[in-house]
């Protein structure tokens, strides 16, 4: 198969199947519906499952359910779904099982607006739901991008038995671009016996695997915490994922942006560079696990005198490179959170204010 | 090189189809692109736009304030961004439907009946695609033949509909031809 003309949403879709996902949960909002309205004509074709919840409380505790049966299972949302979904999430992460969330970014807070946002980083990256949990959050800059990344998510979910969580802001599930489908993944649920309800590995000791969340004891659910939190530190060690640009330079400010805002910050660095002005970038990919090092790496350079995080939100990004930099240079924030995307020209601007 | 078109009119003209049709002929061509709609609470009757860049590079910025060329459906379009565009570009004024001018003395303004000439065609429906092929033809985007196979491509499950909407091809590359 060559390159195919796709909307994000739909290529979400298609690339879930082609990892032998074929259970999919969902409740429509927008900008993310058309993963709904694919899948429910697709998923049946592929011989999966497409249920629509009552609600996004709902379809959270369905992919919990499917989950904790060693089943491929993911939902697509959109900001408030997903704020309804956290609780479902915490549960997930604490019963140990794998799943994919997609989160395609409206504006907020509340209902905010139906245009691209990327202001759910915070809920994302430091835990929406409660208790002390992680997602590994991934961050595609691009329809091809999220079509690896939604591929890559099952395996790495299915490692951590933790939900990872693809993180686009709404361009990036409405924008259309080539895609090129990389094979269908044949490999199943490795491990599954050991832990999912339908297992059999302990069966024969005549006991069942039990998928909890619940620990009264004290010491229990401590030790419990401790060994999520092991997780999560070796997702810090080997999941670290970022794209770096314009490096080689001796540039003066260090731009950290992620998703469609990255690609206008790629612009404007390859304009501002006619123009004689060299400015680095490092794209995290994965949002969490952060690229701590590299972003420390960059912003510490002789020729760097700032960094600059371009979002679409508020600055949500802002202490996680603040934290990376480390107090080598200033840090600071560039935006706009209506769901208007700053141009290339309006970047531009910013820098120029900084490096002038 | 880039390109990039601004599709403008009202819900329901055919704007995103027309958007569509052209990036797929771009790709075939084996250019990178991005078609951007605008989302919003759109409904039949509001307005409706789209974007598609066209790069022989890697595409920075889907975000286009200033694109070479415009298509615009009907006048609030015409108004809204004309002034938007780049020297040199095109300007493409469904003439059927807006009696003003670009107001640009700086970009090659190219002005088609769509509606008359889909009409005489025997369906009005087919006004997007004379404006389509009118535009092609005349800023040269893309070729005009993969635009052709795209239209083939996108009708392939409406079969009956691909000889009129060829017709409509023609017509508004004979257009853009015979009009200043």
């Amino acid at each position: 198969m060559g390159k195919v003309l796709m909307k994000g949403n739909e290529a979400i879709g298609e690339a879930a199947i082609r990892a032998g996902c074929l259970n999919y949960f969902a409740y429509p909002i927008t900008p993310q519906s058309e993963v709904a309205e694919y899948l429910s004509r697709r998923l049946p074709e592929a011989g999966g499952v497409f249920l629509q919840g009552e609600s996004e409380v709902a379809v959270s505790y369905m992919i919990f359910g499917a989950a904790a049966c060693g089943e491929r299972v993911f939902t697509t949302s959109s900001s408030p779904g997903i704020s309804l979904m956290s609780e479902g999430i915490s549960y997930i992460t604490a019963g140990q099982c794998p799943a994919v969330f997609v989160n395609i970014m409206r504006g907020g807070p509340g209902l905010g607006g139906i245009l691209p946002s990327q202001a759910d980083y915070m809920q994302s990256v430091k835990g929406g739901g409660h208790g002390d949990y992680k997602l590994l959050v991934m961050a595609p800059a691009s329809v091809q991008e999220a079509v690896e990344m939604m591929m890559s998510a099952f395996a790495l979910a299915e490692k951590y038995r933790n939900p990872v969580m693809i993180l686009g802001d709404g361009l990036i599930g409405q924008m259309m671009e080539p895609v090129e489908f990389p094979d269908a993944l044949k490999a199943k649920p490795s491990n599954k016996d050991d832990w999912a309800t339908n297992g059999m590995a302990t069966r024969s000791r005549n006991q069942r695997n039990l998928v909890k969340t619940l620990y009264l004891d004290p010491e229990e659910l401590n030790a419990h915490n401790l060994m999520l939190r092991a997780k999560y530190e070796q997702m810090e060690k080997e999941e670290v994922r970022y794209e770096a640009y314009n490096v080689d330079e001796d540039y003066k400010l260090l731009i950290v942006s992620y998703g469609t805002m990255s690609r206008v910050c790629r612009t404007a660095i390859d304009n501002l560079k006619d123009q004689g002005i060299e400015i680095g970038m490092i794209r995290p990919q994965t949002l969490f696990p952060f690229p701590k090092t590299a972003i420390y790496d960059a912003a510490g350079k002789k020729s760097c005198r700032a960094a600059l995080c371009v979002e679409m939100c508020m600055g949500q990004m802002v202490e996680d490179v603040e934290r990376s930099v480390s107090g080598q240079r200033p840090v600071h924030w560039y935006g706009k959170c209506g769901g208007e995307v700053p141009t290339p020209e309006e970047v531009i601007e910013e820098v120029r204010k900084l490096v002038k | 090189m880039q390109n990039e078109v601004q599709f403008a009119g009202f819900g329901g003209q055919g704007i995103m189809l027309m958007g569509q049709i052209m990036a797929e002929a771009a790709m075939q061509q084996g250019y990178e692109v991005v078609w951007i709609p605008s989302y919003g609470p759109e409904m039949r009757g509001g307005t409706a736009y789209c974007t598609v860049v066209i790069s022989d590079r890697p595409i920075g910025s889907p975000i286009i304030r200033y694109p070479r060329h415009l298509v615009a459906m009907n006048r609030p379009s015409l108004e809204k961004f004309a002034p938007a565009v780049k020297p040199g570009g095109t300007i493409f004024i469904n003439s059927s439907m807006i009696s003003i001018d670009a107001g640009r003395d700086d970009v090659d303004v190219l002005k088609v009946p769509i509606i008359e000439i889909a009409k005489e065609l025997g369906n009005v429906k087919t006004a997007n695609i004379v404006a389509l092929a009118a535009f092609v033809n005349r800023s040269q985007v893309v070729d005009f033949e993969l635009l052709r196979e795209s239209v083939k491509a996108k009708f392939a499950r409406k079969e009956k509909l691909i000889p009129l909407n060829m017709k409509a091809l023609d017509a508004g590359k004979e257009a853009s031809m015979a009009t200043a």
